[in-house]
Formats: structure tokens, sequence, C-alpha cells
């Protein structure tokens, strides 16, 4: 396979940046796009050239580090996979493909196409966990009864990776639908529900300080999100945000 | 945005309710029935509650609206080279502030045509021609038919028109009845008193807006650009149908209700709502440039 590529380059947070376009042949269907990166890293170096830098880590999809918007979308056409899972068999050969950082004032880029995701820490931090003993008298979690449902939905939240896609794709680079997975993960579970209200009001506070804009519902992140989460979570944030707005203490 | 928008949806079915009495009903009957609600519209205090709460409606659903947009906008300080949003949403949903500033604009028109003539300018009392037998000689002998206008009062009279002296000096024009006869009836003094007060004609003022005057309406010119304004409310009934397609279902997950049971309902009924009201409102302008 023969490929055109317009990669972002920039040099550091403080450079303008711009694309520069490169060339790349022989490039295998069954490679994955980080390998071809890969690739093109060794063809730059070999001519002297600083290699394009890149998130990666796992490179089997559940690490969430992996980024990069190809084409107009995050991780790349396909659905539910991240840029590790996604094979150059979706390209044709002779196709240009556009390679660009995530984009979002809650993203800064750090270099090329990394970008600095420790927004999502800072939010998680500010409530996405739950105070637990751990001085020896841990309870068993199976002894807590759990409606399966509960369970299946929270598990279904906690499979976000919080690689950002969602931010990314959004038309307003809102971070709702992670912060909503987070939330419901927690808000799901009776461990969880103890602190839910201080949660949800911390998070989303956090998220407003970070720069990400507002969610006006257009599901364009349930779309791309690799783990599928689904919007039915924002609608548990908005809930869970308006109960605590109106009943919390704080 | 929420509340707002869920609450200009209940104005908009009542709006439409009241509206299709325009082509509902037709010939006099249909008039009067206008009128006397574009009166109960204007006067009661009730609706005058209702009517401010729309405004205030209105102007934080525009507020809110741009100020969020101008966030969302700062939070992607730098853009993307290459975008293919048209892969995962509707254009509607990427667009609903291009739409509710081009329904701002429609909502502003819209009332320049007709709420601020209503309250600002000299608009006839409703006259209601019809056919009364009266006892007069034909020249062809028998009984004949003469066509007699009368005003129609919000008390519920009717009262010849030849027997009404209108006031227009005033900012509200007064309407007097001149006749002697009509002083038991309205229970005032003098010969000269008010009937109907602020009771306009709207319904010829609509009629004359859209239609082309084939009716020749109470006083009122024909619009010569008829067409013009028929295409521009219909445009705009589309643009409101593409800002409510997204719009109704979004304001139910903006408040958090999402349930799997009622998700379809949901979606189904904002389609059908997002359809089949701007269509009835886009309706009435077209029936009446065909017929008036």
């Amino acid at each position: 396979m023969k490929l055109t590529l317009k990669v972002w380059r920039q040099k550091n947070s403080d450079d303008k940046g711009k694309i520069e376009t490169y060339n790349v042949d022989n490039i295998s269907e069954h490679m994955s796009f980080l390998e071809m990166m890969d690739v093109l890293n060794e063809q730059l170096i070999a001519e002297g050239k600083e290699p394009v830098a890149f998130d990666h880590d796992c490179r089997e999809g559940i690490c969430g580090m992996c980024s990069m918007f190809i084409n107009g979308e995050p991780h790349g056409p396909g659905k539910g996979i991240t840029t590790c899972q996604l094979h150059m068999r979706s390209f044709n050969d002779g196709d240009t493909i556009y390679i660009e950082p995530f984009r979002s004032r809650g993203f800064p880029v750090i270099k090329d196409l990394i970008v600095d995701r420790s927004a999502f820490d800072r939010i998680q931090q500010a409530g996405g966990y739950i105070s637990i003993n751990t001085s020896g008298n841990t309870i068993d979690a199976n002894a807590t009864p759990i409606p399966k449902d509960d369970a299946d939905k929270a598990f279904d939240a906690a499979t976000c990776i919080g690689c950002g896609a969602c931010v990314a794709t959004c038309k307003n680079s809102s971070a709702m639908l992670f912060i909503s997975a987070k939330v419901s993960q927690l808000a799901l579970l009776p461990q969880g529900k103890v602190e839910a209200k201080e949660r949800v009001l911390a998070m989303v506070e956090q998220m407003d300080k970070e720069g990400f804009g507002n969610c006006s519902n257009t599901g364009a992140c349930e779309v791309e999100c690799p783990k599928g989460i689904s919007l039915e979570n924002i609608a548990r944030l908005n809930r869970e945000f308006l109960d605590a707005s109106i009943t919390s203490d704080k | 945005m929420a509340l707002t928008g869920l609450f200009l949806c209940l104005f908009l079915v009542g709006h439409l309710l009241g509206n299709l009495q325009l082509i509902a009903i037709p010939g006099v009957e249909g008039k009067r029935a206008f009128n006397e609600y574009a009166h109960f519209m204007t006067t009661n205090p009730l609706v005058k509650i209702l009517s401010y709460l729309t405004y205030i409606s209105v102007l934080f659903h525009a507020i809110d609206g741009v100020l969020i947009t101008i966030h969302n906008k700062k939070s992607r300080p730098v853009k993307y080279v290459y975008k293919n949003p048209h892969n995962n949403i509707p254009w509607y949903s990427r667009s609903m502030a291009v739409l509710g500033s081009l329904i701002l604009i429609f909502i502003v028109l819209h009332m320049s045509h007709f709420w601020w003539k209503m309250k600002h300018s000299s608009i006839p009392m409703p006259v209601h021609k019809e056919f009364i037998a009266k006892p007069q000689m034909s020249p062809y002998g028998g009984i004949q038919d003469t066509l007699v206008s009368y005003y129609y009062t919000t008390k519920g009279d009717y009262v010849p028109a030849d027997e009404v002296k209108v006031d227009y000096s005033n900012k509200k024009p007064e309407f007097y009845v001149n006749y002697q006869k009509y002083d038991e009836n309205y229970k005032a003094s003098g010969t000269e008193m008010k009937i109907g007060e602020g009771y306009k004609d709207l319904h010829s003022l609509v009629c004359a807006f859209f239609g082309q005057d084939k009716m020749k309406e109470a006083g009122i010119a024909a619009n010569s650009n008829a067409l013009v304004a028929v295409i521009i409310y219909v445009l705009s009934m589309m643009v409101l149908g593409f800002h409510l397609m997204h719009g109704f279902s979004s304001a139910f997950q903006s408040l958090g209700i999402n349930h799997r049971k009622y998700n379809k309902l949901i979606k189904v009924v904002g389609k059908a709502f997002a359809i089949i009201v701007p269509t009835l409102f886009a309706i009435i302008p077209i029936v009446i440039y065909l017929t008036r």
C-alpha cells in the first residue's frame, strides 16, 4: 500500500504547528495504524528527521493511551475501536490520510500528536472514587447485594478507558460522556451512593474549570466512543447533578 | 435551555390551535371566532401573564443559547484541519445555534407583522357582512334580501355599521354608537358610547397580509408581496421543524429523562411534533394565499 500522510507537526506547546505531508510505501494491510506510524518514524529517522511523537501503550485497546484524530474522526474510521485496533485494511492504496491531535482547550498539545489529558485525571481526583476503610476491615464486595441490572449498567459505564475521543469528536469539545461514565459507575452501586452528591458536584465543577464545553446532546460522542458508552449515562449525570444541586448541603 | 424550550413547545401548541381557526371555520363565523379569540388573547389578564412568561422564555432561551455557543466555540481554540462530522450526527443537531438565530429573526418579523400592528396601529373594527331579510319591495316585486354590514361587538351585539362612528384621533381607536336606540342595550349615558374598545379585526389583517385581497377585506390594503411573505413563513416553519427535530428530545435528555422504556416514545413524539406542528403552521398562510 502506498499512502500520503498529512500529519500535524508541532515542536512544543508554544509552537504554532502545521500540517506536513509524508509519503509511505510498502504498508501491509495487516498492520495496525500505530505500526504504520512506526514505519513512518523509522523512515523519518533514516532520513535524519525528527520522528512523529504519538501516544501509545498497551496496543490492545484497553489502556486508553492512543489517541489521534484520523480523517476527521477520533480513532479513525470504524466503530468501537481505538487507534491501535484500527488496521490498514480500512484504507485503500493511494489514500490520503489526515492525522491530527485531539483538539480541545482542556487537551493542550504537548508535541505533534501528543496531547495533555491530565485534565481527566484532575476530574477523577475531584470525586471519581469511594472512601472505604482499608485498615484490614475491608468488607467483601460480594457481601453487598446488588441488583444484576445495576451491576451490568455500572460495569458498562466502567468500561470507559478515558481516552478522550468523546471530547475530540464533540462539536462543543464537551467531556460530559467521560464524566457521566465515571459518575454513573459509582452512583449505580451502593458503595458509591454514599458520596454521590458531593461527587457529581465536584466532578462537574472541575470539568468546567478545565475548559471543556457544554453538552448539546448531539450524540457524536456515543457514536465515536471505542467502548460504546451510552448517552443514558449523560442523562444520569444530569439527573444526579440536578438532584445534588437542589438537595445537597453544599 | 431545556425548561424554556419545552415551555415554548407548549406555547407553539396553543398558538397553533388559536391560529388554525383562521382556516378551520369558513366564512363570517370563522372571522368572528378568530377575532373574538384575538380579543380574548389581548385583554385577558391570565393570558397577559402567560404572554410575559413566553417573552421571558424566548429571551432567556436566545441569550442562554448565544452564551453557551460562545463558550463552546472557545472550548476548541485550534480547529481541526479535517473533520468528518456528518459521519456521526445529523446536520440539524450541529446547527442548533444557526437555526435558533433564524427563528429569532423570524419572531421579530412575525411580531412586527401582526403583534405590533395589533398593539400600535389603527386596525378597523371587525365588520361582518351578512344577508338579512328586510321587508323591502324589490323593483321586480316581492321581498328582496339586502346586504347589511354590521359590527359584532365584544358584548355580543350587532350594530349596523353606518350607525357607528370610529374615532381614530387617539392611539387606540375608539368606537361610538350614534344611534339613540342603542342606549338601552349598552346602558351608557349620552348618545355616543364605546363599543368593544380594542376590538380589532386581526382576521382581516392576516388575510390581507397573506392573501391577494380577493375578498376585499375591511379597509386594509392588501399586501402586494403576499407571495414573498408566504414563502418566508413557510421556510421559517421548516427551520423551526429542524430546530425541534433535535430540540424536543434533547430537552428531555438535558433534564435527565432517559429511560429505556420511554426513550422510543420521546423520540417518536419529538419527531412527530417537529413535523406536524410546523407543517400545520405553514399550511395557514398557504391556504389564505390560495383562497383569500
